[in-house]
């Protein structure tokens, strides 16, 4: 596909209109400015279709899975149409050596302008043997492709923070893209698996003013990170009103109350759920009637259990019990010396006289 | 450790070791001081209505008379600050939830509104008593290091808890993490300081009230 | 010529109890107990909080009978009790406090405060640090047999003199009677109108009583001081000569710290409970009262106030007998404010009347404002009360600030008022 962009949208049926306002939805969703929306359709659909290449590492393809299944083609996945997916194990139709051949030709043409796309965790156990591709572990195709990245974009919360595969007691040793590369560029885009429209928004903004958006402290686009599920979920008043579903087929879960008490983890996940939905705007975890499991934050897998609200313990107390005897027992024994100590003062008493009234 | 892993540990073993430590405390120092026993009054007593041991336990949580006006801010700024506390640790749906899984009680909560205005006027209350503590000369005499320590204790698990629902300084993880700490901290050191009243203060009540009663003086 | 600070910290360990733990363990330095001294509202010194006064006591308290505290004083974090600081000590456990008990009585988490000074002077007292006043009473009391070292010639004496006046008989040593009478050697020294008043109430209700030529004496200056030995010693002259004489009752004169003495700490300084019930004059009085027998010729026409001694009314329980009595005697008895279990002690409780040094004296001086304003804002020249004690002290303060205030005994007051 040459040329620019506009035409091969025009080609699939979606007319000039329909993506300038898309433009904008996506520009206002990112908090840029009301014209940055046409600065972006306009540099988007000039653009010069950008190098990508895009590595799947110890993951489930569910975050690919995520971006381009749809029934229908939807706008996201026409931005794939903008770029040049170089390597993509899972869409392209090279496999073996000729799919490594087109990876190592689009990292020489492209060196330094290429934006690298990591999906998965990357294991360090065992010299990276548990995840290899090609004979070659993860870790050094890695620090390979990333050598001659302008940027490299975490897809999804294995990617991000290590994910799944790092969870207690992570027998891969998995680590996150930015526990190995520390000289790039990287935007974590976490979730389990992330938002479409997330990927589409970071990429729109790189190709719009050819950097990437403002990020927060754990690399993440703060257009969409910035705020937690649970403000701005749309069951918020319920909690603030003392309302909560007990159980999950219960009175207040059909009345659409809080799920907090059912372990929601909307309070600690920023993330746009709530605002963006999924499948196209249909629904949301919250909205379909679960709580958050909290799948974009860190180690969201080791937080105490899906099904625990947060302010319960996050585990069984184990020595509370215990520390109770041995308080009661420390008690008894105090006790049991202060009455000697006090009847030795008792028995030792020395009748006092007058006399014994001065020094 | 990230802010996530934070709160894990504040909610898991920190609390596990928070409570341990506690009920340690609080059943150690609790046989510790009433096992020293007291002598049996062998004076015949008078009997009079209104004297007893439960009844001072009850009758001294009102301020006796003439007292209010000698030191309305004691009186007023105290009653404000344990009411307040008792509402927010007692009210708020997340702490009742706690208390659930600690012990199986449970009981409806306040809406949250009335519990954020009730932290605020609690801090207000607990700086107002503070001040008193700093320009009262008899206050000001007494006071100890510990008297300032316990004080920070109790205002940090309510500003810590109202500034994660309010979302200022830190993110809610964090902060929230901060504010169970906090709690941590104050349930570890309560057995070991002045508010361990908190316990004892029901016992010399009784005392006091039991030893009077039996010279027939209600008090 | 043995105190030590070793006796004094062994005496504290022995008189240490559950009250005194919990008492410490629950106080939070909140200071109201100040509020309730007149130590402290009348000179806002804070050193006279009453809680204060016992700090010492907290730390043997804290260094003895916990683990914690144990540890402390290990490492030196909580200094060992000294001789200095216990002699710094003396001045706020007595000149300054008069066990009046009014803190006792507003400490928000219960703390009993007057309670802790009891046994906290047990302390003082064998290790000496002790106001000679106190200590020269108590060798008079236990040597002698009375404070002011009357013995009973002197007595005997004053019974002829009020026998004359009043022309009754006062047995002495009468096996069988009812009523075992007790005098205070300040009643016999200076208000012997109280035992004339005495003869007459008792021929008029037609009750039998006697007096004991070796048992006299109802104060106890061993409880001032705060020693149970030496109290017991006292006290229990008055228990054998009321089992000998097979009295009923033993009569407490209107005195406070000897209604304390023999009435509620008695059975317990010699462990057992008494054969006999101790009344006090007040509670005699006012069920003649209720019976009719106590009628009155005419009353008292000048507007007066009520002074309740301490140790009788919040201390000791008589909280009725005093006002249905005043107002017998009475046209315009004005109750104040803080009367009955909340009145204000004279200054001059729980020993400190018998430390003459200067400061003391300047000292109950300064606080006896409270009482002068009590009058003022009354507006009466005439206040009334029931305790030998209280009226030294009362006549004192009044001498002091030159005013012109009549000072009544409840007692004699009804003799000179009933009917014939």
């Amino acid at each position: 596909m040459q040329g620019p962009l506009i035409d091969t949208l025009a080609r699939q049926g979606i007319t000039r209109r329909t993506f300038l306002k898309y433009c904008a939805t996506l520009a206002s969703m990112m908090a840029l400015p009301p014209a940055a929306g046409r600065a972006m359709a306009e540099a988007m659909a000039a653009a010069r279709r950008p190098s990508v290449i895009w590595l799947p590492f110890q993951e489930c393809t569910g975050c690919t899975e995520s971006i381009t299944r749809s029934h229908s083609p939807t706008l996201e996945g026409m931005i794939f149409d903008m770029i040049s997916l170089d390597y993509q194990e899972t869409l392209m139709a090279a496999a073996g050596h000729q799919a490594e051949e087109a990876r190592h030709a689009a990292m020489k043409d492209n060196a330094g302008k290429y934006l690298l796309v990591v999906d998965g965790s990357i294991p360090l156990g065992l010299d990276g043997a548990y995840s290899c591709i090609g004979g070659r572990s993860n870790v050094d195709i890695l620090k390979e492709a990333a050598e001659g990245a302008a940027a490299i974009v975490a897809m999804g919360s294995c990617a991000s923070f290590g994910g799944i595969p790092k969870a207690n007691p992570n027998p891969t040793g998995a680590v996150s893209v930015s526990d190995i590369i520390k000289d790039k560029p990287i935007v974590n885009i976490p979730g389990c698996p992330p938002i479409p429209v997330v990927m589409t928004g970071v990429l729109a903004h790189y190709l719009t003013f050819g950097s990437l958006p403002e990020l927060d402290e754990k690399g993440r686009p703060k257009a969409f990170f910035g705020e937690t599920i649970h403000d701005r979920c749309y069951r918020r008043p319920f909690y603030d009103q003392g309302k909560f579903a007990k159980t999950f087929d219960d009175e207040g879960a059909r009345q659409g109350w809080c799920l907090f008490e059912l372990g929601c983890k909307g309070p600690v996940t920023y993330n746009a759920c709530a605002t963006v939905k999924w499948n196209g705007g249909t629904s949301w975890p919250v909205e379909s009637g679960h709580g958050c499991l909290g799948c974009s934050e860190p180690d969201f897998w080791d937080a105490g259990g899906f099904y625990k609200a947060l302010s319960v313990p996050a585990d069984p107390l184990k020595i509370a019990a215990a520390a109770a005897v041995a308080g009661a027992v420390a008690g008894v024994a105090v006790s049991f010396a202060n009455r000697a100590k006090k009847n030795t003062a008792k028995q030792t008493h020395e009748p006092i006289t007058v006399d014994d009234l001065e020094k | 450790m990230n802010e996530l892993q934070f709160l894990t540990w504040v909610r898991g073993p920190g609390l596990d070791i928070a409570v341990g430590i506690f009920l340690l405390g609080v059943l150690w120092r609790l046989f510790e001081i009433y096992s020293l026993g007291r002598k049996k009054d062998l004076a015949a007593p008078r009997q009079r209505s209104g004297a007893s041991g439960l009844h001072t336990v009850f009758r001294r949580s009102l301020a006796p008379p003439g007292m209010l006006k000698r030191s309305p801010v004691s009186y007023i700024g105290g009653y404000i600050f344990h009411i307040g506390l008792a509402i927010v640790v007692f009210g708020f749906a997340p702490h009742i939830l706690l208390i659930k899984n600690l012990t199986g009680l449970s009981w409806p909560g306040l809406p949250s509104q009335f519990i954020d205005l009730a932290a605020v006027v609690t801090m207000a209350a607990m700086v107002v008593v503070l001040v008193d503590r700093i320009t009262k000369p008899a206050k000001r005499f007494l006071s100890t290091f510990e008297d300032w320590f316990t004080w920070a204790v109790t205002f940090l698990p309510v500003l810590t808890g109202w500034m994660a629902v309010q979302h200022l300084l830190l993110p809610y993880t964090t902060m929230l993490a901060l504010h169970i700490l906090s709690v941590e901290i104050l349930l570890v050191v309560l057995p070991f300081t002045k508010l361990f009243h908190a316990f004892t203060l029901f016992g010399s009540r009784w005392y006091n009230g039991r030893v009077n009663a039996h010279k027939g003086v209600p008090v | 010529m043995s105190a030590s600070l070793e006796k004094g910290i062994h005496a504290l360990k022995e008189v240490i109890d559950a009250p005194i733990a919990s008492y410490f363990e629950s106080c939070v330095h909140c200071g109201l107990c100040a509020e309730a001294c007149l130590f402290y509202t009348e000179t806002g010194d804070p050193k006279y909080t009453p809680i204060h006064k016992v700090e010492p006591l907290r730390r043997v308290y804290e260094q003895e009978y916990t683990l914690l505290g144990r540890l402390k004083k290990a490492v030196g974090l909580s200094k060992p009790v000294t001789d200095a600081e216990l002699d710094q000590w003396q001045e706020l456990v007595y000149d300054s406090c008069t066990m009046c008990g009014r803190c006792s009585l507003v400490c928000p988490v219960g703390n009993d405060i007057v309670y802790m000074i009891r046994k906290f002077r047990e302390g003082m007292a064998v290790s000496g640090h002790v106001p000679d006043g106190i200590r020269s009473a108590t060798k008079r009391t236990v040597e002698i047999g009375g404070p002011m070292g009357l013995k009973w010639p002197a007595v005997a004496n004053v019974l002829r003199k009020a026998e004359e006046s009043t022309g009754l008989t006062i047995p002495v040593d009468k096996e069988g009677s009812d009523y075992l009478v007790l005098l205070s050697s300040m009643e016999i020294v200076n208000y012997p109108e109280y035992i004339e008043a005495l003869a007459k109430i008792f021929h008029k209700a037609g009750i039998s009583f006697t007096l004991a030529s070796d048992a006299f004496e109802a104060t106890n200056a061993g409880i001032q001081i705060g020693n149970s030995d030496l109290a017991k010693v006292i006290v229990s002259r008055i228990v054998d000569a009321a089992e000998r004489l097979k009295v009923k009752y033993v009569l407490s004169p209107e005195c406070g710290h000897a209604y304390m003495a023999i009435r509620w700490e008695g059975p317990n300084l010699i462990g057992r409970p008494f054969g006999f019930e101790v009344v006090h004059v007040l509670e005699l009085l006012d069920e003649l009262r209720q019976k009719g027998v106590l009628k009155m010729k005419d009353k008292l026409k000048d507007p007066l106030i009520l002074h309740d001694p301490c140790q009788i009314v919040r201390r000791g329980g008589v909280l009725q007998a005093p006002e249905p009595l005043i107002q017998q005697v009475a046209e315009n008895y004005i109750p104040i404010a803080d009367k009955q279990k909340w009145n204000w002690c004279c200054g001059g409780g729980g020993g400190a009347s018998a430390i003459h040094t200067e400061e003391a004296e300047a000292l109950r001086a300064k606080v006896f404002r409270i009482k002068k304003r009590q009058l003022e804002e009354a507006g009466v020249n005439t206040m009334v009360t029931f305790c030998a004690n209280c009226r030294i002290t009362i006549e004192e303060g009044l001498d002091h600030y030159e005013m012109n205030t009549k000072l009544l005994g409840l007692t004699e007051l009804l003799a000179e008022h009933m009917e014939d």
